[in-house]
């Protein structure tokens, strides 16, 4: 494993930790009637989000998931933009009109979680065309659950990426569930990372929830897909600490499978633990984090409910471009 | 560049008169015309538009060395090279949500799906991605994309390939929806579609390609959103859109000799509708008749009737009509084909029982 500096290893933390919090926070609002519909928590699989967006710049693409809260905190995303989107007000990224499963920031790079299970994994290939079409060297990013690796959009987006070489890392989140239905019923093969070879690209398996072997094989995988060299699937071990969505009475697992699992595959838990024993920081240095994120959270909490509901819906222009 | 109508291409030879709302016509060369195929006349733009502008692409099945199911992209590749007519393995969703990604990140590719049966494979990212996408992110995206396919019956093709799938598409908000019936509408059109910031679906006929007309030469753009009155009449309005046109201004034809004058209405986009153009003829003739292909029940003729019917209802004469497909599949049969979508004898009848 290759060494990671302090800085680093701080950033990771920080990012880590403040989707956690984010998650907690929204689920709160949610218990206080303020979020509408539905939100799905990416608590446990923060050292992904966190792991590949450490090597994305602002002008890379993402597509993300249902479950989107990380990868769009990840890619540098405003914490106020985001609860506004949730609590309806005009001042969210969306206006109002996404919510939690369509937000989008394209000024970093983020074309949107998705609703659809699959639907985002095209959409980056395409993204990744236009790189190769204007021959910059943006990357872009799909990430997608084990659920999707099941789906038609997986198949033809990957053959399409491997024959044009084009630069684009699929990144499969592999929590265990596809909502309620298990991975390991949901497929024949134990690593879905060997369905790389059928398309004629690297298969990378690696644990998602140390946030170091993330870093790395993502790192390897951007710097492949700059280099012109072509696409990569990597898929990362994770749990999903929570359900499905929130409210899911997860049936489908035993209390004994959730409460072990949580206790112990904590990505974050993890990640201090190899800071504090690499002596890259003490733990009341990540204590002090853990507050400044607090803090800002509760900033983005109040500024987002300050902001006025979203405006009525206006036809065509919310619709169609002029 | 100046404004001027666009050619038309009634057969008739009678002007559009007031009603006609093309003015924002746009060509570059006065006056000058070519006969020229529909299928021609969409590689005309293709071309064009490819020249004009290096951000446009075109995607799909067997659209280089074989040009195109309809050879609509004959000869491309030649001038463009194989990243701009770039072919791709049958994959219909990945192609279309490759176009979805490359039009909200900077490129305006023209994706052709060969049939528009194939739709199917591909509805997701048009109805839940290109067409939402601007509307779910708040305003932040524009999916500059055009879908190009064909539909429709005539050609022995059966069930699987014949199909006009319209009122799908009209029924997605967030979706432009045109349907060219003549080679100049094409070229006009397509070119509009792609300068659009919007996914535009762009539902080309097969029966339609191998059709000649007068096309302008050079730069023509047809702004999305005009119908045009392909034949002026007082007694009826006949709308219609695509192939069934050019089976409308035959049918014009024939009740001219029997002293019924009809005004035939080509929609030519039928998302967004011009209602005005519509409202206007029927206001002046009293009497609708709505003619498509596609099958009768939730038929875009619906929309159409239904509008007149609440919009224009104290100018009618009688009930708006619908002559439309049957609600069957498509038979492969010749003689079984032609009876399940409207004739021009159907036409004639119907036209006459409304007037009568």
């Amino acid at each position: 494993m290759t060494k990671i500096d302090r800085e680093t290893a701080l950033s990771l933390y920080r990012v880590m930790r403040t989707i956690r919090r984010f998650e907690q926070r929204s689920t709160t609002l949610f218990g206080e009637n303020k979020i509408w519909g539905t939100i799905h928590s990416y608590a446990g699989e923060e050292g992904i989000a966190a792991g590949v967006c450490a090597h994305l710049r602002d002008d890379d693409w993402i597509t993300s998931t249902h479950r989107g809260h990380g990868h769009c905190i990840a890619k540098r995303a405003d914490l106020g933009k985001m609860f506004a989107e949730l609590l309806g007000r005009e001042t969210g990224y969306c206006r109002g009109r996404g919510g939690s499963m369509h937000i989008a920031d394209t000024s970093k790079g983020n074309l949107g979680a998705n609703g659809i299970v699959g639907g985002g994994i095209p959409i980056a290939t395409g993204a990744a065309l236009t790189a190769k079409q204007l021959g910059t060297d943006q990357v872009a990013v799909s990430f997608f659950g084990d659920g999707a690796a099941n789906q038609g959009t997986f198949h033809e987006s990957l053959n399409l990426a491997a024959i044009w070489k084009l630069p684009a890392i699929y990144v499969c989140e592999n929590n265990q569930y596809a909502e309620s239905f298990p991975a390991d019923k949901a497929f024949a093969v134990k690593d879905i990372a060997i369905r790389a070879a059928g398309y004629g690209m690297p298969g990378v398996h690696v644990d998602g929830l140390d946030v170091r072997a993330v870093y790395e094989a993502a790192g390897e995988a951007v710097a492949r897909a700059r280099s012109g060299a072509g696409p990569t699937l990597l898929v990362c071990e994770s749990y999903r600490h929570e359900g499905h969505y929130y409210g899911d009475p997860r049936k489908y697992q035993s209390k004994d499978e959730i409460e072990g699992w949580r206790a112990r595959y904590d990505p974050l838990v993890d990640c201090r633990g190899w800071i504090v024993a690499d002596k890259l920081a003490t733990e009341a240095d990540l204590d002090a984090i853990d507050r400044e994120i607090d803090d800002e959270m509760e900033r983005a909490v109040a500024w987002a409910e300050t902001g006025p509901l979203a405006s009525p819906i206006k036809l065509p222009e919310d619709v169609y471009a002029g | 560049m100046p404004a001027r109508p666009s050619a038309r291409a009634a057969p008739s030879g009678i002007g559009a008169g007031a009603v006609t709302p093309t003015t924002g016509a746009v060509t570059s060369t006065e006056g000058a015309t070519r006969e020229m195929f529909y299928a021609e006349a969409l590689n005309d733009a293709l071309r064009l538009e490819m020249r004009r502008d290096p951000r446009v692409l075109v995607i799909g099945e067997d659209i280089a060395e074989h040009g195109g199911a309809f050879q609509v992209t004959a000869g491309l590749l030649d001038e463009f090279g194989p990243e701009r007519i770039r072919q791709t393995p049958i994959s219909e969703i990945g192609i279309v949500g490759a176009g979805v990604g490359a039009a909200l990140t900077g490129l305006r590719p023209v994706v052709e799906l060969m049939y528009v049966d194939f739709a199917g494979l591909a509805m997701d990212q048009l109805v839940n991605q290109a067409a939402q996408n601007r509307f779910m992110f708040g305003g932040q995206a524009r999916v500059p994309m055009v879908l190009r396919t064909q539909g429709g019956s005539g050609r022995g093709n059966a069930a699987q390939h014949s199909k006009s799938l319209e009122a799908w598409f009209a029924h997605v908000a967030g979706l432009k929806l045109v349907m060219p019936s003549t080679p100049a509408d094409a070229k006009g059109l397509l070119t509009a579609s792609i300068r659009d910031d919007n996914p535009v679906i762009f539902l080309e006929h097969k029966l339609l390609y191998r059709t000649k007309g007068s096309v302008p030469v050079g730069e023509h753009v047809v702004p999305l959103g005009t119908a045009e009155v392909k034949r002026a009449g007082t007694d009826l309005t006949i709308v219609t859109w695509s192939r069934e046109v050019l089976f409308c201004l035959e049918a014009a034809e024939k009740l001219s000799a029997d002293g019924i004058e009809a005004e035939v209405i080509d929609l030519r986009t039928l998302v967004p509708l011009d209602t005005e153009a519509v409202l206007a003829s029927v206001r002046k003739t009293h009497r609708a008749l709505v003619v498509h292909e596609a099958i009768r029940r939730a038929g875009y003729g619906a929309e159409i009737a239904a509008t007149i019917a609440e919009e224009a209802f104290d100018s009618l004469d009688a009930p708006p009509r619908r002559l439309a497909g049957l609600e069957t599949p498509i038979p492969y049969a010749a003689h079984l084909e032609k009876t399940v979508i409207p004739q021009v004898e159907d036409i004639v009848r119907v036209a006459k029982e409304l007037v009568a």
